[in-house]
């Protein structure tokens, strides 16, 4: 060692302390602490998961989709947030939407178009048009209005693109009817498909709808795609639908739905929240 | 109790913990990097290293040797992920592509963690284990290190030593991050994470379906990606996964942990020149910078100011219901403050000032508190630029901690803050300039620019949270990104160790009548005002057409 020039000795030793610190922090550290963990606390190391007569139906962290095949909800299931992880709540796939907070201008599809692979043009939702489309189903399924401002009555995003001599309702493919007549003494006109709109300037149209009735968490997708938790009101308002579909008391649910609430940590980590799945397997119990 | 209190109480519990282990921690620290006593672990190690730890060494050696441990680090991660399929524990993950295993090779090297690849379908066991969370700790080391190699240039008289490399990289790898890792990872576990080697697990689902749950070693490296500032996820949702991140009492722990030696490092400096005050005003520059940024960005966030945000009711898109707006904000302004860039929330969606402040963040440098000994570094360069300005202004020869600031120590400090603006700008201007970079973009407008602004400012200050729309997986981003992330990295360090080797050979100068002092409050505001005006008149233009653009529109 002494003998070699010193920039291959550092090379050396550099090589001998990536190995060396490679096999305490790299093996010997995440051995030792699995070891303990497993020990320790075994449920939470191996998943937290739930079983329900005998077989596993979950993770008490994970969130799940409660759809049938076709992806419709389940009418007797609390319905869980909308999910950017794969095609909804894979775990394999974690993911959000990473859509921009004024992402507010569809790409409409064009009818009959093709791409270069040959599957059919379908455009491309901006983030304010799936919280409208989202906040209009759910207000369907609860039976409430799924108003909320700056969508349209037909549930998308409410944007002109407006033009020195005209306007246009730019997520509103023809022959919709454009949701509003007119702006600023211009005719206001329905979008069609393939055009680009890009030079007119883009107004977002706030409108007259007041407080939505469906809540906030119900038209956003989460960080991960695999959010356990609804909101506190998003599971109010789905409460009445659960407890006719299951011919249950409203306030047995809405007790339920008490006890699955997971408060604020001490009072003031975090917001209060209700894991999807352990409301939806007390009620398949009661 | 609403939100908004309930978000300030968690700020304040915060500030009270780490208020708490401050002095404690920063002690231990000072031991650690100043005693001469190595324990038996550690002895048994330099001798597998074959090096002598009597010897200390002058800062090109102590470059030299930090240089080779990065470069054989950077092959060691890089083959790892090629060979993943022939090694154990390899899930049957295919090798990893060839310009995505250098870009993350490079990115955990240099403690950034920018992710250019999805963890739970890209990376197995073994990679995640024995290649890149062996980076966290090291890397980390190395950021302390360099650190502390500077602060000795300020302590020593006429030495020509700055000290020694390996001891330097052993004792903060060993003694500082594994016993906390270790006690933090057990915390985590009680807290919901997982920790196994298992694949990935069918399980059916109460509707008839399936759901794979994925396992892993994910505690283990959860803690000290936090605690390294690193903030490279074992899955792609990062510290918004469940299993990373299952409750808000965890959020709070992991925070803590970003912010933890970053902020007590401050002591052990005080410490280490010998007058405590001195790390009194460090940590009030950081503090104040810090507080302003976390509650701004928990205003923007909470009033969700913003076309979608208003239509949804709250800005909760790619936010976890558990954390809530105002814990999530907290976390994204500590994960860009320091340079962690782990994620709760999803940065591509907050609000335009929302997002800006994140990027902001970065953009001071990432000193308030900043990553683990670069944010030290880091902001005592911006001492040292301070006390030249002051001195400029009263036209007196400047002067910090005893130690002359002259021609050699100005050209460096300057250089030091020309390195990451210049990759930030030019590597930006460069994507925006290629029709092929630009289709890279997720979102169109404004929020584009952000995007690939985002990008360049997050690799170049070696944050690595990214605004993730942004689809950086193709061979220039790789390539583009991976040279930002080694010449934000290296370039400072070498001029940090060059203005520690020219600090220590100085005589301390006596103070005088002309002396500023470094420790009182007119000093704290002076080196606020001089960060912010540096970053305000270098970003401010970029800053315009990105997130103000979109703001104000």
């Amino acid at each position: 060692m002494e003998r070699l020039p010193s920039w291959v000795r550092q090379h050396v030793a550099a090589l001998r302390a990536v190995a060396v610190l490679t096999v305490l922090l790299g093996i010997v550290y995440p051995l030792v602490t699995t070891g303990v963990a497993q020990a320790l606390f075994n449920d939470h190391a191996n998943g937290s998961i739930i079983e329900k007569g005998g077989k596993s139906v979950g993770s008490a962290l994970i969130g799940q989709s409660f759809t049938d095949a076709d992806g419709d909800p389940i009418r007797r299931y609390f319905q869980s947030r909308p999910s950017a992880a794969g095609d909804g709540y894979d775990p394999t796939s974690t993911s959000a939407s990473n859509l921009g907070p004024e992402d507010i201008v569809d790409t409409l599809p064009v009818p009959g178009a093709q791409d270069e692979e040959g599957d059919l043009d379908e455009g491309k939702q901006s983030l304010l048009t799936k919280v409208c489309t989202r906040s209009k189903a759910v207000g369907a399924l609860e039976g409430v209005s799924g108003a909320r401002p700056y969508c349209t009555p037909d549930g998308v995003g409410a944007v002109l693109k407006v033009f020195p001599d005209r306007a246009v309702s730019v997520n509103q493919a023809c022959p919709a009817t454009p949701f509003v007549t007119a702006y600023q003494g211009l005719k206001v006109e329905c979008a069609r498909p393939g055009e680009d709109y890009a030079a007119g300037k883009t107004v977002p149209v706030r409108g007259d709808a007041g407080t939505p009735a469906v809540p906030s968490d119900a038209v956003t997708a989460s960080a991960s795609g695999l959010d356990p938790h609804i909101s506190v009101a998003y599971a109010g308002l789905q409460a009445p639908r659960v407890a006719t579909e299951r011919g249950l008391d409203r306030a047995r649910v809405e007790q339920l739905i008490k006890e699955h609430t997971v408060g604020r940590a001490l009072g003031f980590m975090g917001e209060p929240a209700v894991n999807v799945l352990e409301l939806n397997l007390a009620l398949d119990r009661s | 109790m609403g939100a908004t209190p309930a978000g300030m109480i968690f700020i304040v519990s915060l500030i009270a913990a780490l208020a708490l282990v401050w002095k404690p921690f920063g002690d231990h620290m000072y031991r650690v990097y100043s005693t001469s006593r190595h324990n038996r672990v550690e002895r048994v190690v330099y001798r597998l290293l074959g090096v002598r730890t009597d010897m200390e060494q002058s800062w090109p050696v102590y470059a030299r040797g930090l240089l080779a441990f990065s470069v054989v680090s950077i092959l060691v991660v890089y083959g790892v992920q090629r060979l993943q399929n022939k090694l154990p524990l390899s899930l049957g993950m295919e090798p990893v592509t060839d310009h995505i295993a250098w870009n993350t090779a490079i990115s955990f090297v240099t403690n950034t963690n920018w992710q250019a690849y999805s963890g739970e379908s890209t990376m197995g066991h073994l990679t995640q284990m024995a290649a890149l969370a062996v980076q966290n700790f090291v890397s980390a080391a190395v950021g302390m290190a360099v650190a502390v190699a500077l602060v000795r240039g300020f302590a020593r008289r006429r030495s020509s030593t700055i000290g020694n490399f390996w001891v330097d990289l052993v004792r903060g790898s060993l003694r500082v991050l594994l016993p906390i890792a270790f006690a933090g990872a057990l915390v985590l576990v009680a807290g919901g994470l997982v920790q196994n080697f298992s694949d990935v697990q069918e399980v059916g689902t109460l509707t008839g379906g399936t759901q794979g749950i994925t396992g892993g070693p994910v505690a283990s490296q959860e803690v000290i990606k936090e605690l390294g500032t690193n903030g490279g996820g074992f899955y792609n949702a990062n510290s918004a996964h469940p299993f990373e991140n299952p409750t808000s009492w965890t959020n709070w722990f992991e925070i803590f942990l970003i912010l933890v030696i970053p902020f007590s490092l401050t002591r052990t400096f005080g410490k280490l020149v010998g007058q405590v005050r001195q790390g009194y005003a460090i940590l009030a520059v950081m503090a104040v910078l810090a507080l302003a940024s976390v509650l701004l960005t928990n205003v923007f966030e909470l009033s969700g100011n913003a076309t979608v945000p208003q239509a949804a009711g709250a800005a909760l898109e790619g936010k976890e219901l558990r954390f809530g707006v105002s814990n999530s904000a907290t976390f994204a302004a500590s994960t860009t403050l320091t340079s962690t860039g782990a994620v709760n929330s999803i940065h591509d969606s907050y609000t335009p000032f929302g997002g800006m402040m994140t990027l902001l963040n970065m953009m001071l440098g990432e000193v308030a508190p900043g990553g683990v000994g670069a944010g030290l570094y880091g902001m005592l360069i911006l001492a040292v630029i301070t006390v030249f300005v002051a001195g400029l202004m009263v036209g007196r020869t400047p002067e910090y901690l005893g130690k002359k600031i002259g021609a050699r120590e100005i050209k460096l400090a300057s250089l030091y803050l020309l390195v990451t603006p210049v990759l930030v700008l030019v590597g930006t201007a460069f994507a925006m300039g290629s029709a092929e970079q630009r289709a890279s973009m997720l979102n169109t407008g404004p929020h584009g620019l952000s995007e690939v602004l985002y990008a360049f400012t997050s690799a170049s200050n070696n944050n690595g949270s990214a605004f993730a729309g942004l689809t950086v997986n193709t061979p220039w981003y790789d390539v583009a990104l991976g040279l930002c992330m080694l010449f934000g990295r290296f370039l400072p360090m070498i001029l940090v160790l060059a203005l520690a080797g020219s600090l220590a050979a100085q005589a301390p100068v006596r103070e005088g009548a002309g002396t500023l002092p470094t420790h009182r409050p007119q000093f704290v505001g002076l080196v606020i005002g001089v960060t912010v005006i540096l970053v305000a008149l270098t970003f401010l233009p970029a800053l315009a057409l990105g997130p103000i653009a979109e703001g104000l529109s």
